[in-house]
């Protein structure tokens, strides 16, 4: 592992361009954990697509809300949390968007892109509203997109 | 994001440089695909060499743009795809959904 990463805690108000502030934070964050480019930018995908449903689906754009953004290790893998003050959503009713009736859907295909390039997703809903979503990537495990060959 | 709107042989080339993603990239690419059917344009390509990064909302453009101009009878391909901009419409499976070609040659000539 490369230069030690101390926990790294963002706070953004729900508009999309702070997405690239958070990317810019992960990025840096990410190579000092010493993933390749590849692997940075899958990643930095994921985490894009997760804030941007935060402040859109979640904080409705409301600028009064705040989304944020957390990264840390936890023995080798990186630990990055997203979470919105938006009521929540079922994510066993987002459509796959590889069924034949969702391809050419203009919408529908973020959470399927953070589960490709992620090792693992996980969504927490708070008692009082509020999404948390936690995302693990494995440090040193090679380019992001894992599972690939798999769509095809 | 900018994208440039140029014509070469009756064909309308789109050149989008930079980020198509949310908020900005992507309205930027629907106003320029709106923009190039106002002018009358059927034939419709967009160069996508200067894409850096897309996110979900800019392929949600890609494929509005697509079944938009389809539905009214033209005709959108893509050229030039780099590597992981490819690798994502892979992903999804729209890299055969959508008509892609490798470079302007082929692209223009694709409509004679």
């Amino acid at each position: 592992m490369g230069e030690e990463v101390a926990e790294v805690q963002l706070s953004i108000d729900s508009q999309f361009e702070n997405i690239e502030l958070v990317q810019a934070v992960l990025d840096d964050s990410l190579e000092r954990l010493d993933f390749d480019e590849d692997s940075r930018y899958w990643i930095g995908i994921a985490v894009r697509e997760a804030v941007a449903n935060a402040i859109k689906h979640g904080n409705r754009q409301d600028p009064e809300k705040q989304v944020g953004i957390g990264l840390r290790v936890v023995e080798d893998t990186v630990v990055i949390e997203v979470q919105d003050e938006g009521p929540g959503f079922d994510p066993a009713q987002v459509g796959n968007p590889l069924d034949p009736e969702n391809l050419l859907k203009p919408d529908g295909r973020g959470i399927f892109y953070m589960n490709r390039f992620m090792d693992a997703i996980e969504y927490n809903f708070g008692s009082e509203g509020g999404t948390l979503v936690t995302m693990r990537k494995r440090i040193g495990t090679g380019d992001a997109r894992s599972g690939e060959e798999d769509s095809e | 994001m900018k994208v440039e709107t140029r014509q070469r042989e009756g064909v309308t080339i789109l050149e989008p440089k930079g980020k198509i993603t949310i908020g900005v990239g992507d309205v930027a690419l629907r106003d320029a695909v709106q923009g190039a059917i106002e002018s009358g344009a059927t034939n419709i390509l967009i160069n996508m060499s200067g894409v850096s990064t897309i996110d979900s909302s800019g392929i949600g453009e890609l494929v509005a743009a697509y079944t938009t101009v389809t539905n009214r009878g033209g005709k959108l391909r893509l050229y030039s795809l780099p590597p992981k901009v490819s690798d994502i419409l892979q992903i999804t499976q729209l890299i055969t959904v959508l008509d892609i070609l490798d470079d302007e040659e082929e692209a223009v000539a694709s409509f004679r």
